[in-house]
């Protein structure tokens, strides 16, 4: 009995010396005191979002929005330890305190901000759902599809907005389903319906791997609204300001003409008043967050504007090819819209 | 007087007709003896003649290697190997980083080279080796802990790498390692339990043995990973991989257990009775005469389930840890590697085979020096 005790408590020390306590209240305190955000992200399913690079490096435009965080808190974009969770996993690991926050392709759904106990914080993906088809079936919206028959994967709300907007459009599509994404992608390819239907950013990953991804087109209806961005736990608003104000720091940055590039020669030059109290030359707005005053311009030289991270990782010049469409900015036909930096 | 005597000299034996011998022969006797063989023959080799030859060119002939974008094998029709040649190092350590990856591999040879001797006690080699218990007992419960410290560090100067750094084939290894070295002492107590006579030792084992082979891995491991979590105090975590590594220890020793209960019962009652008139005590009775034999007589049962645990690893992926199967899967996702998933799968595909067929060999090779098929 007595060995039985003491290996007990043997593994119970043990075990204990692997686990970790952070404070619940005072995010912000607790991540300078651990000195790394805990960003909760996919596991390398999502393209372009969030995946290791060749050396391991967790790139993408989730990642940003923690390497943005991180650069506006420490003065650098590397402080940040990414917690790879899987889509059933990412909402309790939020809610016990294992992550920070989640930056991981989160749906903003009416749900999840209240009954799950989260705040979202903004957008940095406008996705929505849309559909594929071969080119040379000539058909150029999706309001086209009258009779058509179209692959989509089973039990997702993706069957649910295809079958609503059949019926709103009294189109007669015949959904074809399937038990996964890559049976849908192959039973599209074998040609065993007229048209595939997901995510847009998801039909821009599986266009990119057919064989000869030209012979297809993504039309340029989107039937569904699927707004993604950062999540945190109700209750540390000043965690959460920071988060808002980090994602929209990068998107008034690129309003503003503000990149990399030049924010250096703009923090030194520049007149445009804006500029001036986002930089941090002006006023103490840093302060107000409880971050250092340079904490927009660390953001904008490490990270980059949204466009930068926008067109460095998703945009028509990666292998994802994803047009800024309605990610662009109010000004130039998107919906892209940041309060002011007053 | 000449007497002669009429010697029989019998002719030397006649050649065995063609179709019994040699290369032809063997054809005649086990591909072509009834029409039927003849018939499925011919389905063998058109079958052969359509897989084989497609498969080689697209894992070996038209597979390109050399070059390090995916550039280099558009148009080729073979594997594009260069995938797996850049994130080779991603694949074997996960993120370890890549200057402390030595601990890594000088821990894996220290096993290694550990464990020959007791793997092969007595080729000529080892016969020799007089401390094969000192050896045994040190990598049984010394070893371990070095192990950890050196892969965790934050001891003798070493920084310490956080478990979710670790992944690749070497987090893979370490989930079965833990496996199958906690599953079979705790297998044999769990075993040994559910057959003593003392009724609450009797239950706890029953129970637990029932109820843990009652729910599949997956749901053991999600219970660890979602629901605990929710239990404890908001902000206190427990380690992930340590979650998952006690889930997978108590799962594989439960089903160790009845493994080595079948091998207990297989034992014939005069065994023990033998060894208790010689006044051998429980403990004595089961380490020297009973759990010998048992063990013996179940090896290939136990190295299946090693096998089968050891494929079971991946399932750690619904956990968020990145095991060699996954690590595959999200590097294939990297936009710039887009479409070389079946590279990635066929290199683990390679690689579990290697494991696995040298675990069952090694099974092998074990009952032949054992003896065990009486």
């Amino acid at each position: 009995m007595k060995t039985i005790l003491s290996a007990a408590i043997a593994a119970a020390v043990g075990v204990s010396a692997f686990a970790t306590t952070a404070s619940a209240q005072d995010t912000l305190a607790a991540i300078k005191d651990r000195g790394q955000i805990l960003c909760g992200v996919g596991t390398g399913t999502s393209p372009g979002f969030a995946f290791p690079d060749d050396e391991g490096v967790w790139t993408g435009v989730d990642a940003d929005v923690c390497y943005a965080i991180s650069a506006a808190i420490f003065g650098e974009k590397g402080n940040v330890k990414f917690i790879p969770t899987t889509s059933k996993e990412r909402f309790t690991a939020l809610q016990s305190g294992e992550v920070d926050l989640l930056s991981r392709t989160t749906t903003w759904t009416f749900s999840r901000d209240n009954n799950l106990g989260f705040d979202f914080h903004g957008v940095n993906f406008y996705d929505g759902q849309g559909f594929m088809v071969r080119k040379d079936l000539g058909v150029g919206s999706a309001l086209d599809l009258s009779g058509a028959s179209v692959c989509v994967t089973t039990g997702t709300t993706t069957e649910l907005n295809l079958t609503d907007f059949s019926r709103a459009n009294n189109l007669g599509i015949s959904p074809v389903v399937f038990e996964n994404a890559e049976e849908t992608k192959n039973a599209y390819l074998a040609g065993r319906c007229d048209a595939y239907t997901t995510d847009k950013s998801g039909l821009a990953s599986i266009r990119a791997v057919l064989p000869v991804p030209a012979d297809h087109v993504v039309l340029p209806e989107t039937i569904s609204k699927e707004p993604l961005g950062p999540v945190s736990r109700h209750g540390d608003n000043n965690w959460g300001d920071i988060i808002r104000w980090s994602l929209n720091t990068m998107i008034i940055a690129e309003e503003l003409g503000v990149t990399s590039a030049n924010v250096d020669d703009l923090k030194s030059n520049s007149e445009n008043p804006e500029i001036r109290r986002m930089l941090g030359v002006e006023g103490e707005y840093g302060a107000q967050l409880g971050l250092p005053a340079d904490f927009a311009y660390q953001i904008i030289k490490q990270v980059g504007n949204f466009e930068e991270s926008y067109e460095r990782n998703v945009g028509v010049n990666t292998p994802l090819g994803l047009p800024r469409g309605i990610n662009a900015l109010w000004t130039e036909g998107g919906i892209l819209y940041a309060p002011p930096f007053r | 007087m000449a007497e002669t005597t009429a010697h029989h000299i019998p002719k030397p034996d006649r050649e065995p007709p063609g179709s019994y011998v040699g290369v032809r022969g063997w054809i005649m006797q086990n591909l072509l003896s009834s029409p039927l063989n003849v018939f499925m023959t011919l389905l063998g080799i058109v079958f052969l003649w359509y897989s084989v030859p497609p498969l080689l060119n697209w894992l070996i002939f038209n597979a390109t290697i050399s070059g390090d974008t995916r550039d280099n094998c558009i148009g080729t029709g073979g594997a594009c190997w260069v995938f797996v040649k850049i994130r080779f190092n991603q694949f074997m350590y996960g993120f370890y980083p890549s200057e402390e990856q030595w601990r890594i591999n000088l821990t894996f040879a220290v096993l290694f080279i550990g464990m020959l001797p007791l793997m092969f006690w007595d080729s000529k080699l080892f016969r020799g080796f007089r401390y094969k218990r000192e050896l045994a007992v040190f990598l049984l419960f010394i070893f371990p802990f070095l192990a950890g410290f050196m892969f965790y560090g934050g001891v003798f100067g070493m920084p310490v790498v956080e478990t979710s750094q670790w992944g690749g084939l070497f987090l893979t290894l370490i989930i079965a390692i833990t496996g199958i070295v906690a599953s079979l002492p705790l297998g044999v107590l769990l075993a040994l339990g559910r057959r003593s006579n003392m009724p609450v030792i009797k239950m706890l084992c029953i129970g637990f043995i029932e109820l843990v082979r009652a729910v599949p891995l997956i749901t053991v491991l999600f219970m660890a990973s979602v629901m605990i979590p929710l239990f404890l105090p908001e902000g206190v975590n427990f380690n992930k991989l340590v979650r998952a590594l006690i889930a997978v220890a108590l799962f594989s020793a439960a089903y160790s257990a009845e493994t080595i209960r079948g091998g207990l019962q297989s034992i014939p009652k005069g065994q023990y009775e033998a060894a208790a008139s010689m006044g051998l005590s429980y403990w004595k009775m089961m380490g020297l005469v009973v759990m010998p034999q048992a063990l013996k007589a179940v090896i290939p049962g136990i190295v299946s389930g090693f096998i089968g645990l050891f494929k079971d690893t991946t399932l750690v992926l619904i956990i968020g840890l990145f095991d060699v199967l996954n690590i595959v899967r999200a590097a294939s996702q990297d936009p710039k590697w887009f479409g070389l998933a079946v590279e990635g799968y066929a290199f683990t595909a390679i690689l579990f085979f290697v494991f696995c067929f040298g675990m069952s060999q090694y099974s092998i090779f074990l009952e032949k020096k054992l003896h065990t098929g009486h």
